[in-house]
């Protein structure tokens, strides 16, 4: 086996979108994943590529990310399930409809196409949702997709331009110039990018003070498939407040319809979790959140629930890039709950470093030194 | 959300659950016991029809009736908070139990294995086609092939027989000498005996073959035939029914999630018959399948146990005479490996999201298959495909998470609401209702 | 003998016994397929106790009624078709 040019340390969806763009740019990459394509924090998520706003950085990331899979959405095979459903960020009262008046005018002057909707709107466009909510914005290009089908895509692509995929290996440290396995073995690279996920910072060569994410623990439901029950993502615009407190247990509304006519029931947050058990009492909150917004839902039978662990950082920034005193070592992780959408720009941001060009947007926000602790 | 304080939760009113129910309850403790079906007394004691419970059954309630043992029919458990607070929905109702104790005597159910056509109407399991003709399904004068494997398919194919059916063969996959080695064990056990010698003279009328297996059912919208495979060459049989069961396989899913260590698909227990989870017990079919006797008396010492008592030398000893035929009944109707390749690239395994063999050849695990093809993602989470691929291609189960069993989300979000505890809610039944 | 009741499979009228599942007057009414699958295949009943979800039906507008696991009852409505 000749060496690889960069090692990709995890095989979920932003490692797959790493070594897409890396194997593209004619790289030998070789990806390492200690279970199988998507296995990890890639299958438990939702799939959404949405845009957020609640930083300016975390706008461009999400922005450029979703032009990134909306120029690839007609190429994703059926298995992929790409619904171009848009997504409805719902006002349940009039103070939030300034919100949403904020956001549509902020969205429009970039370009993006988004809807105000008012309460008779909002009821026209969701029949199932409750009655006298205050309005909504809709956001017509979000989209859903299945992410471990994504994530097959995304490494198959890179297999075509030339990368390898080697599953059930387990990585016990990186540094800049390979990877030591679980087995003691030890695999050498020109760099290497640590995409591991919850896993990532402590596969790193020591801790880097500063440096650090809590793992956000999230519950979802999914109901048997039926008639179809609504036509966009839906989330209640509390679920952005939610998001920003770190410390207590907090649901929040926020479904998304399945083309098998599922519907896919979130939310929870529960930080500094690391047992992955569904909570029953948990459970129950959010669906009742869900049944509050779509009475019928209360109808629909559950089959399977699931939990995931989300790698959340203070500033809610992903963490790319070089690491600090270690030369060819990259670090892209602390997607918290957007690394669906943000593993495309990822993947470009990764590739533009090791080829020491500069990228599309500004990549500093998601730079490690922001976080770190000033040396004495 | 109603609450119930239990000190002995029963999981399953079969027979290992009822007898479970009779001795903790005689032994002092007060016994709630959840059952799925309208009536107790399991698969094996399944009343005809509606109305009537099962004569053996009804000796049965009479004893928990003096005991004050409380038995909630047509419950449900979806989810559990570890061993002491398990949740069940009862016709919408979400209900907390909170026990010390808790036996799972959860039974077994059929293990199906895929062959083309084997997705046909008109195919359906053995037990299956048993526990249909017992609620009413019209069978007389139907042409049946019996096939499969295990002493169920001579008990069903008798209780067909006297139903009118008109049984065109018996098809057992394991070869007649495995068989007749087991029959000589049956001495040990005279009422095993005099049940099989009876079996066989009432069948002495309808073929049986061994070493006979289905190779695939054929139809339109209904099956018409049935392609067997037998000792002497192939043969096809035109019928308007195929029963067709591999044996039975325990249900652990509640066991594994509670973290019971769970050896060759059964629930692992001590001569208690305690489980490796502190305060959990098992009994009958989950702990291995060795009917209805061996579930009688391993509920009597779970029972017993569960509610903190001392258990009887004899009742061990009955229940480990018992237990020495199990391993008999394994070795005579052990599955054989052609059974592995009666699908083919198209046959359907995971009938709930239509996923075909070819589909999940080469995957790595069932949760990868599950995550790349849909392979037990449906409605019945698994129960018909799971077994079926664990014996194809030697997948572990994915892991157990609520609900257990498909519910409505209204009663899944009830969990942990407050509400007035009722007297006498519409599901809590005891049996004075039925006596 | 058992009382005998009536019940609708598919707007047709069916004397069935009291006591009788779904699933079986379905049957006595020579109806094979209860459903189709997820890719339009006929399925019936399999497991006969409510666990394979194969013989789902409408009863009395409800969905997804699993009929091995249904009780007739007098003017039940019982809809396979649309199953």
């Amino acid at each position: 086996m000749s060496l690889p040019d960069v090692l990709v340390v995890g095989g979920g969806i932003v490692g797959a979108a790493c070594a897409l763009e890396l194997a593209r740019e004619g790289h030998r990459v070789e990806v390492l994943e200690r279970g199988f394509t998507g296995c990890g924090t890639t299958a438990t998520a939702m799939g959404h590529i949405i845009v957020l706003h609640d930083s300016q950085a975390q706008f461009r990331l999400t922005r450029w990310s979703q032009e990134l899979w909306s120029a690839l959405a007609d190429e994703l095979p059926g298995e992929v399930e790409v619904d171009r459903c848009g997504c409805i960020w719902i006002a349940s009262e009039e103070s939030q409809m300034d919100w949403v008046r904020d956001k549509a005018a902020l969205y429009r002057s970039h370009g993006i196409e988004v809807e105000v909707l008012d309460s008779l709107g909002l009821a026209q466009a969701e029949p199932s949702l409750r009655p006298n909510l205050a309005g909504g914005l809709r956001m017509r290009e979000d989209l859903v997709l299945y992410p471990p089908a994504a994530a097959r895509w995304l490494v198959q692509r890179a297999v075509d331009a030339g990368a390898t995929i080697r599953t059930g290996v387990s990585v016990r440290r990186v540094s800049g110039a390979g990877a030591t396995l679980d087995d003691g073995s030890t695999r050498a690279a020109g760099c290497v990018v640590d995409a591991a996920g919850t896993k990532a910072l402590e596969l790193l060569p020591e801790p880097i003070p500063g440096l650090q994410f809590r793992p956000r623990k999230g519950h979802l439901a999914i109901t048997d498939r039926g008639p179809r029950r609504c036509w966009h993502q839906l989330a209640e615009i509390g679920y952005l407040a939610s998001a920003h407190t770190h410390a207590q247990t907090s649901v929040a509304f926020n479904v998304q319809p399945r083309r098998t006519g599922q519907v896919l029931v979130g939310s929870s947050r529960q930080y500094d979790r690391h047992d992955t058990r569904v909570e029953p009492e948990i459970l129950a909150r959010m669906l009742r959140r869900a049944i509050e917004f779509i009475p019928a839902l209360a109808e629909m039978r559950v089959t399977r629930t699931w939990t995931g662990l989300r790698p959340a950082t203070d500033d809610r920034l992903p963490l790319i890039g070089p690491v600090p005193g270690h030369s060819g070592l990259y670090l892209a992780t602390g997607h918290e709950g957007l690394g669906i959408t943000t593993s495309l720009g990822t993947g470009r941001l990764i590739a533009d470093m090791v080829a020491g060009r500069s990228s599309a947007i500004d990549p500093a926000p998601y730079r490690l030194d922001r976080c770190l602790e000033p040396q004495a | 959300m109603r609450e119930v304080a239990s000190e002995v939760l029963i999981l399953g009113a079969g027979p290992a659950g009822l007898a479970a129910a009779a001795a903790a309850a005689e032994a002092g403790a007060r016994v709630d016991v959840i059952e799925g079906n309208r009536s107790p007394g399991g698969q094996i004691w399944r009343p005809e029809g509606a109305t009537e419970a099962h004569p053996t059954t009804r000796r049965w309630q009479q004893r928990l009736l003096r005991t004050g043992v409380r038995v909630h029919l047509e419950t449900t458990v979806v989810a559990a908070d570890g061993p002491r607070c398990i949740y069940t929905v009862c016709g919408g109702e979400m209900s907390r139990f909170r026990t010390s104790r808790l036996v799972l005597a959860t039974g077994s159910r059929e293990l199906f294995l895929p062959f083309p056509g084997w997705t046909l109407p008109g195919v359906t399991g053995v037990g299956g086609l048993q526990a249909l003709v017992k609620s009413g399904w019209p069978i007389e004068g139907k042409r049946v092939v019996v096939a499969g494997s295990g002493p169920l398919l001579l008990a069903v194919a008798d209780s067909l027989r006297r139903r009118g059916a008109k049984l065109l063969l018996i098809a057992e996959q394991a070869p007649r000498r495995a068989v007749v080695r087991l029959a000589r064990q049956l001495w040990r056990s005279p009422r095993k005996a005099i049940q099989a010698l009876g079996l066989m003279a009432r069948l002495v009328q309808v073929p049986m073959r061994y070493a006979c297996w289905p190779l695939r059912a054929t139809g339109d919208e209904c099956v018409r035939s049935v392609l067997l495979q037998g000792s002497d060459g192939s043969i096809e049989l035109e019928c308007d029914a195929l029963a067709c069961g591999f044996g039975l396989v325990p249900e652990i899913a509640i066991a594994a999630y509670l973290g019971c260590d769970v050896e060759c698909g059964a629930m692992s227990v001590d001569a208690q018959q305690q489980s490796s989870v502190p305060g959990v017990y098992g009994a009958g079919e989950i702990t291995g399948v060795g009917g209805v006797e061996l579930a009688v008396a391993e509920g009597a010492v779970a029972g017993t146990a569960a509610a903190g008592a001392r258990v009887p030398v004899r009742w061990l000893a009955r229940r480990d005479r018992q237990q020495a035929f199990v391993s008999h009944l394994d070795r005579a109707f052990a599955l054989r490996p052609e059974l592995r390749r009666l699908a083919a690239p198209e046959t359907i395994v995971c009938r709930c999201e239509d996923v075909a063999f070819e589909a999940l050849a080469g995957a790595e695990s069932a949760r990868a298959a599950k995550l790349a093809t849909r392979c037990g993602m449906g409605s019945c989470q698994g129960r018909v495909c799971g077994p079926a691929t664990r014996f194809l291609f030697g997948w572990h189960h994915d892991r157990v998470r609520p609900p257990f069993f498909p519910v409505p989300m209204a009663a899944l979000a009830a969990i942990g609401t407050v509400q007035p505890s009722s007297a006498n809610p519409a599901c809590y039944q005891t049996f004075t209702m039925d006596c | 003998m058992s009382r005998q009741i009536e019940v609708r499979v598919d707007g047709r009228a069916l004397r069935v016994p009291a006591g009788i599942s779904v699933a079986a007057a379905i049957a006595r009414a020579g109806v094979a397929v209860f459903q189709r699958s997820v890719g339009g295949e006929p399925r019936g009943p399999l497991c006969g106790m409510g666990i394979c979800f194969e013989c789902r039906v409408v009863i009395d507008g409800r969905r997804d009624v699993r009929s091995c696991m249904a009780v007739c009852s007098e003017g039940m409505e019982i809809e396979v078709a649309r199953a």
